[in-house]
């Protein structure tokens, strides 16, 4: 860090008051739709990503009122069959694969560099191209919808009813190339993140001093890099099997049809975690400033986060007990399924105890994090549930299901998630959003969400089944079903008054200041918003709290250059700086290369040989985007 | 939390005192589903237990005053050990119900027996059952209404033919699905004779909210008598209107698609209507079975069932009236 020559200027060389507004020049993006269009901030691109992510969680939200209405009563005719099909399908992919998972990454994308003290994500052009990509995707579905021409084949896509023979027109395909966009911009993600985390962490925080929503990060970056392969394979060997007459999936040519169960579970269940897990190191990031004390059981934490991860590879299975499986088989996939479990009570058990020991501070992440745990041991209770080979025959396919996959993915993952932005939206926008409206909003989702979905285990058990578009007036489900569907409406006023919130909020919320719940981690340590290049000097981190225990001011480092975008990159496990590597500038390659796979890839739903032809623009959007200019070589 | 466990509670109640042998996981009529119920009860009752516990310490942890005297690191400690002896619970707990849902998989003894082999093929969106007699001559076809007998072990063979369906009728038995390519079975065995509904579980397309089949638990003798009438071929009286009907059937397309055995109908794409008369319902549980709901289903069958594999046939009123006498003949 020592090393300098003259040709550069280098933080310790120009005046304090000089500092920022250098360091400002050289990382700001450009201004207007050019700019906008080539930035490579990883806080505008995450900004971007969770706004289109909270939009599609109102439009799939839409969506699951309209399924209510059609369901309130029997034997309705609000909707076709044909419609509530595209629609049930269309509000599972969505919320899966445009809101879910995008969303949680894309709180990934936009605090873990600010946590681990560094200037931009790693590949930050990659980042521009996989939210540009990700976008594409979210559109084609949308636009199928509005077309009437949405995939009708379930979130799950089974073969043979999404094969050739069976799924008419081009809904799979839109479908599976949907899966493949978003595939491709959660991966591209994923790298980023796990190359931030090992690479470009703060000088001085080792293994054992990263966040626990970094770890929770981390791992959930290396699921995706696991998992997503064997759903690629999965949607490409469908696509391959309805163009050019592939039988991966076709029994009557030695194909077979459980192979996509298999395939598609495989990916399909360490999803969940990849969605719950960054929503566990959420909660320990909002508990510890709520509780007044750092979390309990940070290794605990850590090593039920990698055990979850692991585990979860080990329990797809339990999706389909009823498919007529080898007994033997089933029997181990109820005891890996059910294992899972204990990492999964090891942190409820953390979070207890650092309420326990704390001075808990009733704000409203912290009602939240109250709302998570309530709801999250429930969901876990009925995980627990049909996890049990016998018990899942009665309850397999059935709203029992559909409740508990409900508690586990709200109650786990958006319950923590709209907490943590009533958390970060300070940081994010430097204004808070109102705590008076979000006690109402909390109590409107908490009370909304079990009004809906708790009913639905009792529907379950009572013989309801899944994806039906209607059922006859006989069968005693109609004054259940009128119910759920009044208390969804309650649920969705409350996601009606989280929106009006955060968008007051942005123009006339009371001013944050960098760390108004006086919390420990990095990001508060720079101002609210973060500027262009998140810390005018790079924070020296000394123990795992480093805003609370430094005694006075936070130590930086120096020895960065001002005239260039430039950062740290320090060695995995103890973050000793290694090295100062330049960081990419704005490019405008990135937007070209997406939308060149995006025509490639809409192409493929209709020719094959798209592949071959879209390949060429493709090729010249990476050429250039790679194209080598002179820079110096990095230093030492 | 509160308000939904009264809600919940509340509803279970009026849920219980409304159903009686419909299509129920809570209401078994075998075995099978009684055996499920109990496992069911065993994992709420742990799982409720649980729940509550958890819910306490969390209640006592928000609400308790924290008293300044204990050092910090003695306090840490003791977190530690109640955290580890809470974690070692929760796995023995796993361990048990693992071992509960293993033992009441693998050892019942109505698993193991055998009798009548039924075949049972799935086919969008509706029920194919093949009965075998001991020569083929005995053998016939039905659709949507399942009849075996009662205090016996049915063994059904699970076959699809287009895409997969899951057989449920939960009263009876857990579900299993059906697979195209593979062959799967399953064993119903009712105590009582009555009707148990039950319907397609994994989504089959367009109308899988619409594949609802009965079964039929009958007394031993009535379900012989069932049989016997069931083997026998179509018998076309003499009355005018009624071979008037006939012919219409035979001329219309119908008789491409359904058999009716004793008359050259010999189709087999659609459902064996030898003795679709005695049948309960009508495509697949939507309707039941009445000259006029058979009317009207002949008549517009895309507004009833709308995307089904039964097309408009053009008729006159007149012969629609005539096809409706002759299919009600057939008992």
């Amino acid at each position: 860090m020592n090393s300098s020559s003259t040709a550069q200027v280098l933080d310790v060389e120009v005046e304090r008051e000089e500092l920022e507004p250098r360091l400002r020049r050289t990382w700001q993006s450009g201004k207007g739709i050019w700019g906008a269009l080539t930035t490579v901030d990883h806080k505008i691109i995450a900004r971007r990503y969770i706004v289109t992510a909270f939009v599609f969680l109102a439009l799939g939200g839409v969506l699951a009122l309209i399924m209510r209405v059609q369901l309130a009563f029997p034997e309705a005719r609000f909707l076709s069959a044909d419609r509530y099909n595209q629609i049930f399908t269309t509000h599972g992919s969505n919320m899966m694969f445009l809101f879910a998972v995008p969303v949680m990454e894309a709180m990934g994308v936009y605090l873990v560099p600010l946590m681990v003290g560094t200037r931009n994500i790693a590949f930050p052009r990659l980042n521009a191209f996989s939210y540009w990509i990700f976008l594409a995707g979210g559109l084609v579905l949308w636009i199928a919808v509005a077309l009437d021409a949405a995939p009708d084949v379930g979130w799950f896509a089974y073969v043979p009813l999404s094969g050739p023979e069976y799924g008419a027109g081009k809904r799979a395909d839109i479908w599976a190339q949907m899966i493949t966009f978003t595939e491709l911009s959660a991966l591209a993600v994923a790298v980023e993140i796990v190359v931030t985390v090992f690479k470009q962490r703060a000088p001085g925080m080792s293994l054992d001093r990263i966040p626990v929503f970094v770890w929770s990060m981390l791992v959930t970056s290396f699921l995706v890099i696991i998992a997503m392969p064997a759903i690629m394979f999965a949607s490409s060997s469908l696509i391959l099997d309805r163009l050019v007459g592939t039988h991966f999936y076709n029994p009557a040519e030695r194909g077979d049809v459980l192979l996509w169960q298999h395939l598609f579970w495989f990916f399909g269940h360490p999803e969940v975690y990849i969605i719950f897990l960054p929503a566990v190191g959420m909660v320990s990031a909002m508990i510890s400033p709520f509780s007044q004390r750092p979390v309990f059981g940070y290794l605990a934490l850590v090593m039920a986060l990698i055990a979850t991860g692991l585990l979860s590879f080990g329990l797809w299975v339990h999706h389909m007990f009823v498919a007529g499986l080898p007994p033997s088989g089933s029997s181990f996939f109820t005891a890996s399924s059910m294992a899972i479990a204990i990492p999964a009570g090891t942190q409820i058990f953390c979070f207890l105890a650092t309420l326990w020991s704390g001075r808990p501070i009733f704000k409203t992440p912290m009602l939240f994090v109250i709302g998570f745990l309530i709801t999250f041991v429930m969901g876990g209770m009925t995980g627990v549930m049909v996890a049990s080979v016998p018990l899942d025959t009665q309850v397999h396919d059935t709203y029992f299901v559909v409740a508990h996959f409900h508690y586990v993915l709200v109650g786990g993952a958006v319950f923590p998630l709209v907490g943590a932005i009533y958390y970060w939206f300070p940081k994010m926008t430097g204004r808070m959003m109102s705590e008076k409206l979000g006690r109402i909003v909390f109590g409107l989702i908490f009370a909304g969400f079990h009004l809906t979905f708790f009913p639905m285990h009792i529907l379950g058990l009572a013989g309801m089944p899944r994806r039906v578009y209607t059922y006859p007036p006989e069968l005693p489900w109609s004054g259940m079903n009128l119910f759920v569907s009044v208390s969804a409406f309650v649920l969705a006023a409350g996601f009606g008054l989280f929106f009006i919130d955060a968008i007051r909020s942005l123009r006339s919320g009371k001013v944050a200041g960098p760390n108004p719940w006086n919390c420990a981690s990095l990001e508060w340590a720079t101002a609210s918003p973060p500027p262009p290049y998140n810390f005018a000097r790079i924070p020296v981190v000394q123990s795992r709290d480093p805003l609370w225990r430094a005694s006075s001011e936070l130590p930086v480092a120096t020895g960065l250059r001002v005239d260039r975008r430039e950062l740290v990159v320090s060695s995995v496990v103890a973050a000793e700086p290694e090295a100062r590597e330049s960081s990419p500038a704005d490019s405008i390659w990135p937007l070209v290369a997406a939308l060149a796979t995006t025509v490639m890839l809409i192409g493929s739903m209709f020719s094959a040989w798209a592949v071959v032809w879209g390949a060429v623009p493709i090729a010249i959007a990476l050429t250039c985007w790679f194209w080598p200019k002179r820079t110096p070589e990095d230093e030492s | 939390m509160k308000q939904a466990a009264i809600v919940s509670c509340v509803l279970l109640a009026g849920l219980l005192s409304g159903c009686t042998g419909a299509q129920s996981a809570l209401d078994p009529r075998g075995p099978a589903a009684t055996d499920l119920l109990h496992i069911i009860l065993v994992f709420v009752f742990v799982c409720t237990s649980v729940f509550f516990l958890v819910m306490g310490a969390l209640v006592w942890s928000l609400l308790r005053k924290p008293s300044r005297e204990d050092s910090e690191g003695a306090q840490e400690r003791q977190i530690s050990v109640v955290v580890t002896v809470a974690i070692l619970s929760t796995a023995a707990i796993i361990v048990l119900l693992t071992v509960v849902s293993f033992t009441s998989d693998r050892f019942p003894e109505y698993k193991e027996a055998s009798s009548a082999a039924i075949l049972v093929r799935g086919e969008q969106w509706w029920w194919r059952f093949d009965y075998d007699g001991d020569d083929s001559s005995l053998g016939f076809q039905t659709a949507n209404e399942l009849h075996i007998p009662v205090g016996q072990d049915v063994r059904l063979r699970l076959q699809a033919t287009d895409v997969i369906h899951s057989f449920w009728v939960p009263s009876l038995a857990g579900k299993q699905d059906l697979v195209p390519g593979r062959d799967n079975t399953i064993t119903l065995h009712a105590e009582r004779s009555g009707i148990y509904r039950g319907q397609c579980a994994e989504f089959c397309g367009l109308q899988h909210a619409h594949m609802a089949l009965e079964v039929v638990a009958q007394e031993p003798e009535a379900y012989r008598q069932w049989l016997d009438s069931q083997r026998r071929s179509a018998v076309v009286s003499e009355d005018a209107a009624i071979v008037a009907g006939r012919d219409v059937f035979m001329r219309k397309p119908c008789a491409a698609c359904h058999t009716i055995r004793g008359t050259e109908a010999k189709g087999t794409s659609g459902p064996d209507l030898t003795h679709v008369a005695s049948r309960r319902m009508l495509a697949a549980g939507v309707l039941q079975n009445s000259a006029g709901s058979l009317a009207a289903w002949i008549a517009d069958p895309q507004t009833i069932k709308p995307g089904n594999n039964m097309p408009l046939v053009p008729m006159t009123s007149e012969e629609l009236r005539q096809v409706t006498a002759f299919l009600e003949t057939l008992r």
